[in-house]
């Protein structure tokens, strides 16, 4: 499907789940958000987007009356977007020239799903944990926190400093690197609290806009979360790609992968996903690791940036999961690390996380603390308590902690299961195509390799709720429903079939010139 | 304010400019940022071991006994939805049901811009974050516009536009020598300013002066904002605390609204509900239909979720259990009436304690000023020896945070503002 197609439609249904996918090579630009808002101000993969040099034509004539100036803005507003421009002057609002968004990718599959009124509906689009009977679940560490917090009339409701709980940040640190690590006792690391992952990430992004004396470049993994894409590019950071998933093999495109990170400049940031790589659930091994890890610090001088949004969901261990990124610090060099406590302890809507940045040298720290807090300060002053407050009881609490482990790998286990239930159910189908990446992956998401004409076919036919991507979030399955997911795959395998063999070349323009080259060959023959 | 500004920006102007090493450390180069004028009062205060200190800095309410107040109405809600399943992730808009009541209580229950549903209204992260929602908004769909901030304003105003890249010029506001409203100041301002700005304005207990126009000069501003076709950008963090009055602290938006103002409105609920560190507050847009109400807020979702995804769960459901349960509704009105008649009698007993000290200077606009803050018309150089010799700490611009003083320090305050004024 061509991508001017994918454009049209997204802009007359604004809850349509046509989104270009996120697949590598799809140029994030061409979705379908370029008609949504003038060309200034427009996030383009690859282009510095921020418009740092604000220029400002001395003010429109003001002897023209008021309705002629309105019209003349809206107008050039109009010129540089696609967006169609009311002109009619009646209208009181300094926004009516405004188009309507597309749909988040992700958070609009909740939106569809919300809608569809089939009791057979399955959303496995966000991922967000369910349990067995499909319910969201609250960890009884935090219910348990949460009365105690709430039952303590000493606590008030004040405002936390800008950069968080202090308690907060000092665990979040020690969980992350382990509380023995060098870095902590040297006092090089400076944590503060975030808005999730989300808003950690935000705030480094600014932060290395702003400051960093390196390449203000940051390469991120081919595909990665969707929202990394918008992160940094608003930040005002350059955003490229590295290879990474490889569709082959479903698994890591290694080779691709340490080829482009030497081809990168010195002094450029690589944006690392600690382990769980979200979509695709493939992570490096540790000798890949290590392999990695001297590129990025011995070959080259490259800057690590972990997203670690997965501690502990992926394999079941703190530790485990937290081994890259602790290889990376402990060889004494500079890095940072967005957390996130909204899955692996279940606080999503809170907005709990932490962002820490280590330096060389204590006196550094306490500068760059100082500058995260200018960049935290215009945006929303200070973080919310709630959230916070209850990961510093539980993480400070040593039962507490003991029970938030056992709930962890409770949650960590029943994701391996479904993916046995799933690979099982796939094999008793004899579903065509290899299916081991089901196992082989790790973390919330599975990457099937499903296309988006199977995923919308599964949608349409078989109310399975899922991103375009082919990603499904293994939480949202449960033994009841894995058979029904497991018809939906077999049905799209086999009725699309001929699409899979396209799927595999990654991109539209690979796919037509396919296309072009079975014309050909029709000839030839 | 201005000293950080440069601050920051000779630190900008370091960075990027030297390529550092791994070796050396990225990030040798980056200069101190400048304390928070406003938090870093908190930070000192703190550090001070003096038993008569006074914290008179950062707007927290203070009970009598100077200690932080968690509200009543607040507890029962927070014990209501204590142990809920309600952690998911919100909307990227927020809690919808939040985003109605919250403008409902700014506009008006029967407001008919609510009422044919053209308000556009997203969660945000307290006043702050509604303000820098409406900064990026106002970047992204009006880029050639700038923005209007009175003199003086709360400190992070400036720095909320500057990050969004907005350019901003000022307007009159404060008359020094009445420590009043410049008026007729305010009105050229607006009036010379390019047709289609973004006039920012304080719904009511402008901070820092407490200085407020009367409904009269309301609505002349609003006809001369009329007739420039100005945006008019309301920042309502006192909606009760001011007067007591939900309604009469609204009245400016209620003037402008009747007048046909399209206006948008950052609503905070740190104060009037003591939910500081919750960070809730609301960014509403008033927009020509449902529409264009619809589209805005897709938008102004774009903006949220490259900067935090969604907004925290907790704030929003303690505000909308109070604002949607009668009871509780009514307890919160009178727990919001009562911080603001402390406030407004300790107003009254600081005027007359500097009176009864001796002093030879006017002090009535303590007493016409309204809400948290008084500007006190005090020189940095008197403050710090404030500081220094009686360990008062507030911001150097003058500005006292009423609700720190007390009917037990009132008396000591106002004997060292005498000592440092006469």
């Amino acid at each position: 499907m061509s991508i001017s197609t994918v454009a049209l439609s997204t802009k007359l249904s604004g809850a349509s789940l046509l989104e270009t996918s996120l697949l590598p090579k799809q140029n994030f630009s061409r979705s379908s958000r370029v008609a949504s808002f003038p060309a200034a101000s427009r996030p383009n993969v690859g282009v510095q987007v921020r418009n740092n040099g604000v220029s400002f034509t001395p003010a429109q004539s003001d002897s023209s009356p008021g309705k002629l100036h309105r019209r003349t803005r809206m107008s050039a507003v109009a010129k540089e977007s696609d967006a169609s421009v009311s002109t009619t002057t009646d209208s009181g609002s300094s926004f009516a020239h405004v188009q309507q968004a597309p749909e988040d990718p992700i958070l609009g599959i909740t939106v569809a799903y919300n809608k569809d009124p089939s009791p057979a509906k399955v959303n496995l689009g966000v991922g967000a944990y369910r349990t067995e009977e499909g319910k969201p679940l609250v960890l009884n560490v935090v219910r348990k926190a949460e009365q105690q917090i709430v039952a303590d009339k000493s606590r008030n409701k004040e405002y936390l400093g800008i950069t968080g709980i202090p308690s907060f940040n000092k665990l979040s640190a020690q969980l992350i690197l382990g509380s023995d690590s060098p870095a902590i006792a040297e006092k090089r690391v400076v944590t503060v609290q975030g808005l999730s992952g989300t808003g950690s990430l935000r705030v480094g992004g600014e932060f290395l806009a702003r400051h960093y004396g390196g390449q203000k470049i940051i390469y991120v993994p081919s595909p990665t979360w969707g929202n990394h894409l918008k992160i940094f590019p608003l930040s005002g950071v350059e955003t490229r790609t590295y290879r990474y998933f490889d569709p082959k093999t479903k698994g890591l495109d290694y080779e691709g992968m340490i080829e482009d990170l030497r081809n990168a400049p010195n002094g450029a940031v690589v944006l690392l996903h600690a382990c769980a790589h979200n979509p695709t659930g493939v992570d490096p091994s540790q000798e890949q690791w290590e392999g990695i890890r001297r590129v990025i610090r011995e070959e080259k001088q490259l800057l690590p940036f972990f997203d670690s949004a997965y501690q502990g969901f992926a394999s079941g261990s703190l530790d485990t999961d937290a081994w890259a990124v602790r290889q990376f610090v402990n060889d004494g060099g500079e890095a940072f690390i967005a957390q996130s406590y909204a899955k692996n302890m279940g606080l999503y809507g809170e907005r709990v996380g932490a962002l820490s940045v280590i330096v060389k040298g204590a006196e550094v720290a306490t500068r760059v603390e100082s500058q995260l807090k200018l960049v935290i300060r215009p945006m929303y002053s200070n973080p919310p308590t709630h959230g916070a407050a209850i990961v510093s009881v539980i993480l400070s609490d040593k039962d507490l902690f003991e029970e938030w482990k056992v709930e962890l790998k409770d949650m960590a286990d029943r994701i391996i299961s479904m993916r046995h239930q799933l690979f099982d159910a796939l094999k008793e189908r004899k579903t065509p195509g290899n299916w081991e990446h089901i196992l082989n992956q790790i973390g919330m998401f599975t990457f099937t390799g499903l296309n988006k004409q199977q995923v919308e076919y599964m949608t349409r036919e078989h109310h399975i709720y899922m991103t375009l991507d082919g990603r499904i979030s293994m939480a949202g399955l449960s033994s009841r429903t894995v058979p029904q997911l497991a018809d939906a795959i077999h049905s799209a395998v086999v009725n699309f079939s001929s699409y899979m063999l396209k799927w595999f070349a990654r991109s539209s323009k690979i796919e037509s010139k396919l296309a072009n080259t079975e014309n050909e060959s029709h000839y030839q023959r | 304010m201005a000293m950080a500004r440069k601050s920051a920006a000779s630190a900008l102007a370091g960075a990027g400019k030297r390529m550092m090493s791994a070796k050396s450390g990225w990030w040798t180069h980056v200069e101190p940022a400048p304390r928070d004028p406003i938090l870093g009062v908190t930070e000192n205060f703190l550090k001070d071991s003096h038993p008569s200190k006074m914290n008179v800095g950062v707007g927290a309410y203070r009970n009598n006994e100077g200690k932080p107040v968690v509200l009543e109405c607040v507890r029962k809600a927070e014990a209501k939805i204590a142990g809920s399943d309600l952690m998911e992730y919100l909307p990227m808009g927020g809690n919808v049901k939040f985003n109605d009541l919250s403008v409902q209580l700014a506009y008006g229950e029967n407001a008919e811009c609510l009422e044919s549903k053209r308000v556009a209204s997203i969660q945000a992260l307290s006043g702050t974050g509604a303000c820098r929602l409406l900064a990026e908004f106002q970047k992204r769909f009006q880029p050639d516009s700038q923005i209007l901030i009175p003199v003086p304003t709360w400190a992070n105003h400036h720095n909320i536009w500057k990050d969004a890249h907005v350019k901003a010029q000022t307007y009159r506001y404060y008359d020094p020598k009445t420590k009043g409203l410049d008026f007729s100041g305010l009105v050229e301002d607006i009036k010379n300013a390019p047709s289609g700005s973004f006039v920012l304005l304080h719904a009511c207990a402008h901070n820092p002066t407490g200085v407020d126009p009367t409904a009269e000069q309301w609505r002349e501003i609003s006809a001369v904002m009329k007739k420039k076709e100005h945006f008019a950008f309301f920042d309502m963090a006192y909606q009760g605390f001011a007067s007591g009055d939900c309604e009469k602290d609204a009245q400016a938006i209620r003037i402008f609204m009747e007048d046909g103002h399209q206006i948008g409105c950052a609503q905070s609920f740190a104060k009037n509900m003591g939910l500081y560190g919750q960070r809730i507050g609301c960014l509403s847009i008033i927009t020509d239909d449902q529409t264009q109400a619809a589209t805005v807020k897709t938008q102004l979702q774009l903006i949220c979720r490259p900067m935090y995804s969604n907004p925290p769960v907790h704030g929003a459901l303690i505000v909308q259990t109070i604002l949607s349960n009668p009871e509780l509704k009514q307890l919160w009105l009178q727990e919001v009436k009562g911080m603001a008649d402390r406030i407004i009698s300790m107003r009254h007993a600081l005027r007359e304690n500097l009176e009864k000290a001796g002093s030879q200077l006017s002090w009535q606009h303590i007493t016409n000023q309204i809400g948290m803050f008084c500007y006190s018309g005090m020189t940095p150089e008197q403050v710090d020896r404030l500081t220094n010799e009686y360990h008062v700490y507030m911001t150097r611009n003058g500005r006292i945070s009423m609700a720190g003083v007390t009917t037990k320090n009132v008396e000591y305050l106002a004997n060292a503002i005498h000592e440092v004024t006469k």
